[in-house]
């Protein structure tokens, strides 16, 4: 019944081996019980987000498989089926989200630097620009709707029959698909909405803990020492950025030459 | 690799924000060459030349925005890994498919 | 079998101690916000359980069914049912949370000197993930099952089935999320939480087993989700990816597939590797042979288990090239699971060699184990994959390294910790019947099964050519006497909780740190950090202990 510790005689080793007193007032208050201390706190939380965002590669990394296979083999469906997307809206959300990035990144050199109001203005910046992001997709999702592209929801294959017809097409000259080529459009635009669906899951849930942050990061929450939260918050805002990244490159510009 | 959890001081890098702009520009800059390079025919390196300056653009990012460059060994292993096992689930999984039915269907 | 290492205080005297992590909070609340990952390990250990013996229950509806060879029983459609949940019950709600989710979350921290796991919440979202695809499923069988087999094949469980599949499906993309977070915590908790002088080669190597299976849980299992989440998108929106008609390839979603349930099999063994590491070392009072081999070929299993998934898919319409790529794979995966199996053996040569019930758990499973490795090597040959597959040879394999293999395992597992995690001894007699009784019946079962395989009885059948019978009707007769194998632990164990005798700290005389502490352990686990000072499984160090102990006052 004696659960004496493992070494003999204690060893001085400060404030380590006095974890179990409970009158230890030393560490800060956001430190949590069975952590040893904050650094051993932060790194933890730090590598956990590390590998939940490998989680997130390998998630979005089954899309991108079945994407790179049906490139290849409906290419011509692909190319045309990009031209529908409106490269400007594209560009001007990638820009919006470099430029969220940048914010977020400047957020947690607010935060490391102990400048509240600073922060205040990144995180609402961050924000904002990510509601920007979400707007414009959705402008750009309502324009699928409005011509018929997306898959299971009275498809329409007109304007990969006829190119002539859709003003979009015109532009680059497209050339008329064939029929079964033209049905190979509707798995682009699957692929477009899954992935940009699932990426916009992503910002959606970014922005509602963006709006946490912000109320907390008045009470100073973030400002005191605790940078952990914030950084590893902007891990997860950079990764969803990268996504975005890819997608722009794989959705937006397979071809826009003629 | 074993932690020693004794050390007081915080060896966190703290990026200055001059670098951060440095790297705003650069993937600015980056998003209009992919942009501009998609409009030009390039043949077979149209997809190479995007996913390079892609891939550039998010090494940025990790490297910098999310301060990998000055992470410890353990996160950059992290990093490597997932882009590994990445790597090897479309590379395995696109050698079947290239192997029997690869090019215009 | 009088020889025995158990070394109980007196039990006139000796008493449980008031103070531990099952007595220091009261009330349904303290158990269901806990944060303490012995208590969260329990309430797995109950669902768990719970999940094993639905399971089971249809098991036995299979094996009532193949006694005859008509489908008489029940309607074909009703037998693929059955199947299909057996299958998906076992596979994601018992086998793999099995030692990770009760064994390795009760232990990691105490092996490693930590005061609980890295992330206590998680730990507790990670189980009410479980319940939650636990009750998605129950749903689904009460709402009529789901009859595309475990393996959801495209195109008919996207285009052709009328069942539950989307529920199905649900359910196994929150069950694994709750895999994927155990596997993150025990991760970071390996990497940061070891105490001071416990270096990576100090650890257990139930704690090298665990970081191995937790690698893949954590990037294996995402792209089954993603795989259920196409499934999900074809079923309602029929987009066709899936649909050959449509130009969509049903193979995709089978490489989806298999490249997380061929880790997942390894995710499944590598954590009861771990247990028997632990208990063949203490019934030898031998530290294991090749410490680093077997602990490196853990990590080689993970990795390598990443680039074999194709030979699920041999016969599916892969590419000749890409079956020999994977079938030659496949024969390098074999390796690092035969250097544990020498290891072992090496480690219980010249050991001082005793029988208590982990042990012949574990001699049960070395048997069975590498009987089921050696036949999924042969299955890892193209040629005779082709006549081999989809018949019970398969059904005998994965049967004998999961039930021979990994369920003796965790029978190992938790007949070994037992007296830590409710301080109170099994009944030993009883116990040890119990896993003969198990052994035997099991090779009544499964042993059949090969043999029906090879003659070319197909699995996933209801009827079959009366000329099976004899074999199916004597693995219906085994499996019976297993069914009993385990029934009983469960009967025994829980008379222990009030009757068993005392255990104490260490009735098994084992190193490890958790043996070093009270049993019950107390909720914070250590009322100081320990510092490892002495290398893994070293008895030298525990004799210097013992002698330094006091046993009693006068």
């Amino acid at each position: 019944m004696s659960d004496s510790p493992i070494a003999g005689p204690a060893h001085g080793h400060g404030a380590l081996a006095e974890a179990g007193d409970p009158h230890h007032g030393e560490h800060p208050s956001y430190q949590r019980h069975h952590f040893e201390t904050v650094d051993q706190q932060a790194d933890a939380t730090n590598f956990a987000m590390w590998l939940f965002l490998l989680t997130e590669v390998m998630f979005f990394g089954g899309l991108f498989t079945a994407y790179l296979i049906y490139r290849n083999w409906y290419y011509p469906a692909f190319v045309a089926a990009s031209h529908q997307l409106d490269v400007r809206w594209g560009s001007l959300n990638t820009l919006v989200l470099i430029l969220s990035s940048f914010t977020m990144a400047m957020g947690v050199w607010c935060s490391e630097t102990r400048r509240r109001n600073g922060l205040m203005l990144c995180l609402t910046l961050t924000f904002i620009l990510g509601m920007a992001f979400l707007g414009i997709k959705t402008i750009e999702y309502h324009e699928k709707w409005e011509k018929h592209h997306i898959p299971g929801l009275h498809y329409s294959l007109q304007s990969f029959l006829d190119p002539a017809s859709d003003e979009a097409a015109a532009k680059y000259g497209d050339s008329p698909l064939p029929l079964d080529m033209a049905r190979h459009t509707e798995l682009y635009f699957f692929l477009y909405f899954a992935m940009t669906g699932m990426h916009a899951l992503h910002m959606i849930i970014g922005i509602a803990i963006l709006g946490f942050m912000i109320v907390r990061a008045r009470a100073g929450a973030y400002t005191n020492g605790h940078v952990t939260f914030v950084e590893n918050f902007g891990l997860y805002w950079h990764f969803v950025d990268i996504v975005w990244i890819y997608l722009f490159a794989l959705l937006y510009l397979i071809s826009r030459h003629q | 690799m074993s932690e020693q959890t004794n050390h007081t001081e915080h060896e966190h890098h703290v990026t200055s924000p001059t670098v951060y702009i440095v790297i705003l520009f650069s993937l600015l800059v980056g998003t209009a060459l992919t942009v501009w390079a998609s409009f030009i025919d390039l043949g077979p390196w149209n997809p190479v030349i995007a996913l390079a300056i892609a891939t550039s653009k998010a090494m940025l990012v990790v490297l910098f925005f999310m301060g990998v460059k000055y992470s410890t060994k353990l996160t950059k292993l992290t990093v490597i890994a997932g882009i590994f096992i990445f790597l090897g689930l479309i590379s395995m999984t696109l050698s079947d498919y290239m192997s029997r039915a690869w090019g215009r269907w | 079998m009088s020889a025995t290492i158990v070394s109980l205080p007196d039990q006139s005297t000796a008493r449980i101690p008031k103070t531990n992590f099952l007595t220091k909070e009261n009330g349904l609340l303290s158990w269901l916000l806990t944060g303490d990952h012995k208590r969260i390990a329990i309430l797995y250990l109950i669902s768990i359980t719970f999940f094993f013996f639905v399971g089971g229950a249809l098991a036995g509806l299979i094996r009532l069914e193949l006694l005859t060879p008509q489908s008489d029983l029940m309607a074909t459609d009703t037998y693929n049912k059955v199947f299909t949940m057996h299958g998906v019950v076992m596979i994601f709600l018992f086998l793999v949370p099995s030692v990770p989710a009760t064994l390795g979350n009760f232990f990691i921290p105490m092996m490693i000197g930590a005061k609980d796991l890295a992330l206590p919440k998680i730990n507790l979202l990670s189980w009410y993930l479980y319940v939650a695809g636990g009750i998605l499923v129950i749903y689904t069988m009460a709402a009529g099952g789901v009859d595309t087999g475990w393996t959801f094949t495209t195109p008919l469980s996207t285009h052709y089935i009328n069942t539950n599949v989307m529920s199905t499906g649900m359910a196994v993309f929150i069950a694994g999320f709750s895999s994927i977070f155990t596997g993150l915590n025990f991760i970071v908790t390996l990497h940061k939480m070891r105490c001071p002088g416990m270096t990576w080669f100090r650890l257990p190597l139930f704690c090298w087993a665990h970081y191995a299976a937790s690698i893949l849980m954590v990037l294996g299992t995402p792209v089954l989700a993603i795989a259920i989440v196409l499934v999900a998108l074809e079923r309602t929106v029929g987009i066709g990816v899936f649909d050959p008609t449509k130009g969509g390839d049903p193979i995709l979603f089978q490489h989806l597939f298999w490249f997380y349930s061929h880790p997942a099999v390894y995710i499944m063994i590598l954590p009861g590797m771990g247990v028997i590491s632990e208990t063949i070392s203490t019934f030898s009072r031998k530290r294991v042979f090749g410490y680093t081999a077997v602990a490196f070929s853990s990590v080689a299993i993970a990795v390598f288990g990443f680039f074999v998934w194709a030979h699920h898919m041999f016969i599916m319409g892969i590419s000749n090239y890409a079956v020999l790529v994977f079938s030659l794979l496949t024969m390098l995966v074999a390796v690092p699971s035969a250097i544990k199996i020498f290891n072992w053996t090496f480690t219980l040569y010249k050991g001082s060699i005793t029988f208590e019930t982990p042990m012949l758990y574990s001699f049960g499973f070395m048997g069975l184990f590498t009987i089921g490795g050696l036949t999924g090597v042969f299955l890892g040959a193209s040629g005779t994959d082709i006549h081999l597959t989809e018949t019970y040879f398969i059904v005998a394999h994965f049967h004998f390294v999961m039930v021979g293999g990994m369920l003796m395992a965790f029978l190992a597992g938790i007949h070994f910790w037992w007296p830590k995690m409710t301080g109170r001894m099994y009944p030993e007699k009883i116990s040890q019947m119990a896993a003969v009784v198990t052994f035997i019946g099991f090779n009544f079962t499964f042993f059949p099964q090969f043999i029906l395989g090879m003659l070319g009885m197909p699995r996933r059948y209801a009827a079959y050519p009366p000329e099976f019978q004899v074999l199916n009707v004597f693995s219906t007769a085994g499996a019976t006497i297993l069914g009993v194998g385990y029934l009983l632990p469960v009967l025994y164990l829980t008379w222990s909780l009030k009757y068993g005798e005392i255990a104490g700290n260490n009735p098994w005389q084992a190193t490890g740190l958790e043996w070093q502490t009270q049993s019950p352990p107390l909720t914070e686990n250590f009322t100081r950090i320990p510092i490892m000072d002495h290398e893994a499984y070293d008895y030298e160090w525990l004799e210097a202990q013992q002698a330094k102990e006091v046993a009693s006052v006068r």
